[in-house]
């Protein structure tokens, strides 16, 4: 492991369980991954899979009575976990700042943007009100904002989505926050769009040397902007790598069907491959693999295992760890069947 | 902003236009004759004849309809020679029953409606959001369960039947206060506040009931959105996200409400006038009802709608102050 200093956040055992009327619900379960300064972490899964939740959680954002986070959070070496409420919301916006995926919704509709980067600003600097404002139109004209003097005052309904993403970022960075966690930054957002706010958030992630959190389902953001990722299933994490070894070796069932659904322009394909099934209820959760109901290849497994047990997350080679029962020589040949497979077509 | 506004005038003159009209055929669909309604018991066909031609009943409908507007707008004259009569404007006509101008009475009630509607308004806008505020920061626990019972009680109970519970045991039973007798807050403030302080309780129960409810579903409703998310990620203190940021964006249908309900009363809170015998505008429109005083019930009514168009208004006007989207469009 890097020496400590260099690691801004490390998740252990994360927990987080709603509990409803109907139940309890397993949002997140034990999920534990580390982000080194300056460095990107991409957090993929489908809709329910807990990665905007842990993160949330995360955040201290999570204070719904009905919630309960445990587990261990260290950020900057301080644990957030049980820790004074008041210290957590010191840090929220100063040294941890998070954007949201729809900016529209995510900004107040009643005032001004000037107003809300300015609060931004001043709820954890002691400054004037000017110098606020100074500090937010600097960061303004950083996010590529266009005629900012006029821009600051105007309403976000006025202002288009792409802008309005911009907004969010530049009032996440305003405090020069060490770790930026992006929550599907760019979903809401058009295509061309998309890519701008990428490069964006690249480039200010160079500036600032924030460690950023991405949570997205897309995959070619992944491709874009990680430096690793954790893959999330049903509220676990079933596949921790770095990004070049994902995308060309992955070792999980899950990973390779969400890597055979993402269309590819290369191939000409009658139909998207999508992954048959729909995500497990939280409420109940499987006493197996949490992706086995939907595992097309838990028959080669020997002894019902997916069935009877969840597979450790396990490391398969230097930094990369996936959770499967299938042992290695099967998925590398499963591998090397797919990509004939896709050769052939 | 200005423009907005411009138009919002321009539908309420329109509207007002529209209710003149409709009032006035209101005073024509009654199955009696007006000029009958006019003469007392001794009443002779030669007398009700002269009083239709003096009061212009006689006249073609549009033309009684433009007297009756020239005789708001600038007053009229009934009659013609020695026997006429001036009605100065803002003229609403005479009562039949008195033989008073009818702007008059208007005029001498509407202070009384006044009074009780702003007291009771003052109060249950204090207690009902205030309440519903504490039942939302508090929710689900014995705190909200206990205001959110309590209010729907208060929901519940018709304003007659409070009304006269107060009257039978505040007055009647254990004489903490005296009888009703309605005063001028200037000529006798103590009497005034004597008399109104039951009203303004009887009113405000209901509303309040009504205004913690509404204000806690809309704080909940608030608290649940992005922004506030957001106001929270930015590392406000709770007290600032709630004052700030909560607390405005749930005052829109609070305000719409607000407006309505005060407009409605100032109308004539007639039930309550009437327990508390307060000389106010829903006492004249209930007795000028059952008096068939024609005069006066059109001019109740076109009060009483004034009063509502140009609530509208004030609410329309105060969205532009809280929501900025509204002064786009």
């Amino acid at each position: 492991m890097t020496t400590n200093s260099n690691i801004i956040l490390e998740v252990k055992n994360l927990n987080v369980e709603f509990t409803t009327d109907d139940g309890v619900v397993h949002a997140v379960n034990n999920v534990s991954y580390t982000v080194e300064r300056g460095k990107t972490l991409a957090i993929v899964g489908e809709s329910g899979s807990g990665k905007s939740v842990s993160s949330l959680a995360i955040m201290g954002l999570l204070t719904g009575t009905n919630s309960n986070v445990t587990g261990e959070v260290f950020f900057n070496g301080k644990e957030l976990i049980g820790a004074d409420p008041e210290e957590v919301r010191k840090l929220r916006g100063d040294e941890m700042a998070m954007i949201f995926q729809d900016p529209l919704s995510a900004l107040h509709p009643y005032y001004t943007i000037g107003d809300q980067l300015i609060e931004a600003v001043l709820v954890h600097n002691k400054i004037s009100d000017e110098a606020a404002r100074e500090r937010a139109i600097e960061m303004l004209i950083k996010v590529g904002i266009p005629s900012v003097d006029q821009r600051i005052d105007e309403y976000p309904h006025q202002l288009s989505g792409g802008m309005r993403q911009r907004i969010m970022i530049a009032m996440a960075l305003i405090n020069g926050p060490e770790l930026l966690i992006a929550d599907e930054p760019t979903t809401a957002l058009d295509v061309t769009v998309q890519a701008q706010i990428l490069d964006l958030l690249r480039e200010l992630q160079k500036e600032f040397g924030t460690a950023i959190v991405l949570i997205t389902h897309d995959l070619g953001v992944v491709a874009d902007l990680a430096d690793e990722v954790l893959v999330m299933y049903g509220g676990s994490a079933v596949e921790h790598a770095g990004v070049r070894e994902l995308f060309y070796e992955p070792q999980m069932p899950y990973t390779w069907g969400l890597l055979a659904s993402l269309p590819q322009i290369s191939v000409k394909k009658e139909q998207l491959d999508p992954i048959p099934g729909s995500p497990p209820s939280l409420l109940n959760l499987p006493n197996g693999c949490v992706f086995e109901p939907r595992c097309a290849f838990k028959n080669q497994v020997a002894n019902n295992a997916c069935i009877e047990s969840f597979p450790e997350l396990l490391e398969v080679s230097q930094n990369h760890e996936a959770r499967c029962h299938l042992s290695e020589p099967q998925r590398l040949a499963i591998r090397i069947d797919r990509k004939i497979g896709k050769i052939n077509k | 902003m200005f423009p907005y506004i411009v138009r919002r005038i321009f539908v309420m003159i329109f509207m007002l236009t529209l209710l003149s009209i409709v009032t006035f055929l209101l005073f024509n669909a009654v199955p009696t004759d007006p000029a009958r309604l006019t003469c007392g018991k001794s009443c002779t066909p030669e007398i009700i004849a002269a009083n239709r031609i003096r009061l212009g009943l006689d006249q073609p409908l549009l033309t009684q309809y433009l007297d009756w507007m020239k005789g708001i707008f600038v007053g009229r004259t009934y009659g013609t020679g020695s026997a006429a009569f001036e009605c100065s404007k803002p003229c609403l006509g005479y009562s039949f029953r008195s033989g008073e101008e009818v702007t008059k009475l208007i005029v001498d009630a509407i202070p009384v409606t006044m009074y009780l509607a702003s007291g009771a308004f003052i109060l249950w806008m204090v207690v009902g959001i205030s309440a519903g505020i504490v039942a939302a920061k508090h929710q689900g626990k014995w705190q909200d369960r206990t205001i959110m019972g309590i209010s729907l009680v208060g929901y519940s109970l018709p304003v007659f039947f409070i009304g006269l519970l107060f009257l039978v045991f505040a007055i009647v039973r254990w004489n903490i206060l005296p009888y009703p007798d309605y005063e001028s807050p200037f000529d006798d403030p103590l009497a005034f506040f004597q008399t109104m302080l039951l009203p303004w309780v009887t009113l405000a129960i209901l509303y309040s009931a009504y205004y913690a409810r509404l204000t806690r579903s809309q704080i909940l409703e608030i608290m649940g959105e992005d922004y506030i998310r957001t106001a929270r990620a930015k590392g406000l203190p709770d007290r600032v996200v709630f004052r700030k940021h909560a607390f405005r964006a749930g005052l829109t249908p609070i305000v719409t409400s607000a407006g309505l309900d005060l407009a409605g009363l100032l109308g004539g809170a007639v039930i309550t006038e009437y327990i508390f015998s307060l000389p106010g505008l829903g006492r004249v429109a209930i007795g000028a009802v059952t008096d068939y005083d024609l005069p006066t019930i059109t001019a109740a009514v076109l009060v009483a709608a004034v009063f509502v168009i140009v609530a509208n208004l004030i609410v329309d006007i105060l969205y532009v102050a809280i929501d900025p989207r509204v002064r786009m469009t």
